[in-house]
């Protein structure tokens, strides 16, 4: 029977898993994804979750064990945050390469040095080209439905991709909130018992991965390119079917709100744009036409959609919680090669806030949203990066 | 104790593998499904075996093989040895197949943990001290003195001792061998399939193209391995330390033939000083004294 539990992200995270019916759990332990790993091996200790729970030496490891387990047939979870994600990065490539449907929270946490234990998008977003989705998650319910969610469209034989699930530490994390855990048996029907493309079978042996001359490789980078192209068809029809079936959508690929009339679009992702919504509403008081557009899956990117979204405002605001040293917010850069072939393009102003953890509320969206508004009466953006609250 | 008459005629490395002429990894490789059958699932990581079974779309095993990341063998079989375990499984071997460096450098890592974990699988490695896939550099399993493309003048340090390392973890069974002696080397995989845990073998395998030395001479090196003492050929079951033959009859010294023989056929050791084999000489009798104190249980 459907609950509803008031608990973390991460606990919520682990109740996932284990209504995905994970077959096996490989992880290692980091601030702040701790208590995933450790919600999991409470339920596998007491039997409430049938699973092989691998206590792997390194992240490293966590991700090779999910890859044997997922290539040996079941399915797999794993957890991780900033560095552990980055000491993986090589087996990230492995897994989608291998186009094993592996499932991963990623804890977003900002990279040292210096030490920082606080959210930030730079570790999962450093780990944009290496072939997986990637979610973004805005509250405790999404990252419930967006694990079950996940299974469902990695282990379409469409796609046969990972998956990184994709929540703020702390904010998200450690953050007790009211969850609906949906009834098991529901879940069940809308997720299938595992499947992927290719498995490990004595009785149909064959080497995986073996080496690929120059004349076959391109093809396989181009059948992971179209995996993704097939999985942003698929995850606004799955997210739809889900909210039919358990009452929660979380807006496919972009989660907009307010924007049908908007001037001013402010384009976010995570944790920012439930306060971006606040902020929308605040400001909309006001009397001005503002509307807030989250990104929820990043890779693959919604190049369209963002088209589409960007044909009615006269001005669009990105607030990027991470920075390409050297450019700029990845939002931002994403945003505008999305729109470059579009005749009347928007202005755009980027700004770059929430780094390490530092507080974005609604009230500095309300200021940025006016700095842009500005911007916007003047027909031009002043500065084309924007750090916010910078002590200069 | 199989005899060799006794070996199985079924063939998994098949006919067309792309080894270099000599390879003696390619002989172990035969030997080890010889060993084990077909029913095994293996995790090779970046070594000669990712060259040896062929580009794609072609393989010369009939097993099922997971190629890996270089350092990950250890977890990837923790991975499916705990996926066959859930699906009832577990009549499958699974089995490591690494190198040298992939081993006792970038691997021990995982392999540390796999065994730590008490991993039921068999791990392998398969030690022709050096890099050879990437063109012969120095590994921590290169012998000292030994030429490499990174040592070119020879390798000032000792080679690490990894089945003591591996033996430390209290794993069942531990063992060395070297495809020179065949029987000795089926009969071990053998033994570890029956074993529950982790079960580790490191193969002295001769290489022609690293070591330099005619193709033709890879199983008298192997042997020549042996009948110096330079390797020794031994099993640890459940911390008891047994020598094998030939090499149980090797703690009398009278009975080793000089390392001076070993190593004058490869000329990789072909800029030794008398002064650097008198050196190793001395370190190769240490090592057996160290071994008749091991086998008569006076330590452990």
């Amino acid at each position: 029977m459907a609950q509803i539990i008031i608990d973390t992200a991460n606990h919520i995270a682990g109740y996932a898993a284990k209504a995905a019916r994970v077959k096996v759990v490989a992880a290692y332990p980091i601030t702040p994804q701790t208590t995933v790993v450790e919600k999991i091996a409470e339920f596998v200790e007491s039997g409430e979750m049938d699973a092989e729970y691998i206590r792997v030496e390194s992240e490293h490891s966590a991700m090779a064990a999910c890859i044997g387990a997922a290539a040996a047939g079941v399915r797999t979870f794993t957890a991780t945050s900033a560095h552990g994600l980055a000491l993986m990065h090589e087996a990230l490539h492995w897994a989608s390469g291998a186009r094993l449907p592996i499932v991963m929270a990623v804890v977003n946490r900002a990279m040292g040095a210096p030490w920082s234990i606080w959210p930030d998008f730079s570790d999962s977003l450093s780990q944009r080209d290496t072939g997986w989705i990637q979610f973004y998650c805005a509250d405790n319910q999404e990252v419930f439905d967006t694990i079950i969610q996940a299974y469902r469209i990695c282990e379409d034989e469409r796609v046969f991709l990972p998956a990184m699930v994709c929540l703020e530490g702390f904010i998200l994390s450690h953050t007790y909130m009211p969850v609906k855990i949906h009834d098991q048996e529901e879940i069940d029907a809308f997720l299938p018992p595992y499947k992927s493309g290719w498995i490990l079978d004595v009785n149909n042996p064959f080497s995986h991965a073996n080496l690929v001359s120059p004349e076959w490789y391109m093809e396989f980078r181009y059948m992971i390119q179209e995996a993704m192209e097939n999985a942003k068809r698929l995850i606004p029809e799955i997210d739809k079917e889900y909210g039919q079936r358990f009452g929660f959508q979380h807006g496919g690929l972009i989660d907009k709100y307010q924007c049908d009339d908007a001037d001013l679009i402010i384009c976010t992702m995570g944790t920012m744009g439930s306060e971006a919504k606040i902020a929308v509403d605040n400001l909309r008081k006001e009397g001005l036409k503002v509307g807030a557009a989250r990104i929820r899956v990043y890779r693959p990117f919604p190049v369209e959609e963002v088209k589409k979204l960007a044909e009615q405002p006269s001005i669009i605001a990105t607030i990027d919680r991470h920075i390409s040293f050297g450019m700029e917010g990845f939002l931002a850069s994403e945003i505008k090669a999305s729109l470059y072939h579009m005749e009347d393009k928007p202005l755009l102003a980027g700004f770059i806030a929430g780094l390490g953890g530092r507080d974005v509320t609604f009230r500095t969206i309300e200021e940025i949203a006016k700095k842009s508004l500005k911007w916007m009466k003047m027909g031009r953006v002043e500065k084309e990066t924007v750090w916010v609250d910078l002590r200069e | 104790m199989v005899t060799i008459k006794e070996f199985p005629k079924e063939e998994y490395l098949l006919k067309g593998h792309a080894a270099c002429a000599g390879c003696g990894p390619s002989i172990a490789l035969r030997l080890l499904f010889k060993a084990l059958g077909n029913k095994v699932i293996m995790v090779v990581p970046a070594c000669c075996t990712t060259v040896i079974q062929g580009p794609y779309p072609y393989t010369s095993f009939a097993v099922p093989l997971q190629n890996m990341l270089f350092e990950a063998t250890g977890a990837t079989c923790s991975g499916i040895v705990a996926a066959l375990k859930i699906r009832g499984l577990e009549d499958i071997t699974v089995v490591g197949w690494a190198g040298d460096g992939g081993t006792v450098d970038i691997g021990i890592q995982a392999l540390s943990g796999a065994a730590e974990r008490e991993t039921n699988f068999i791990y392998i490695c398969y030690d022709n001290e050096a890099y050879g896939n990437t063109g012969l550099q120095r590994s921590g399993a290169t012998p000292y003195g030994a030429w490499t493309t990174t040592t070119p003048t020879g390798k000032r340090e000792r080679k690490k001792n990894m089945p003591l390392i591996m033996a430390a973890h209290k794993i069942p069974y531990v063992a060395t061998a070297c495809p020179s002696y065949p029987v000795d080397f089926v009969n071990k995989l053998r033994k570890a399939r029956e074993i529950r845990g982790t079960k580790y073998i490191h193969v002295l395998t001769p290489c022609p193209t690293g070591w330099r030395y005619d193709t033709s001479k890879t199983v008298e090196i192997g042997r020549l391995a042996v009948q110096t003492g330079i390797w020794a050929l031994y099993e640890i079951e459940n911390g008891r330390f047994r020598l094998n033959s030939p090499s149980d009859r090797l703690i009398d010294k009278s009975k080793r033939k000089p390392v001076r023989e070993y190593l004058a056929m490869q000329d990789r050791f072909r800029h030794l000083t008398e002064a650097d084999i008198e050196k190793i000489q001395q370190w190769v009798d240490e090592d057996w004294e160290y071994y008749r104190k091991l086998a008569s249980n006076e330590c452990v």
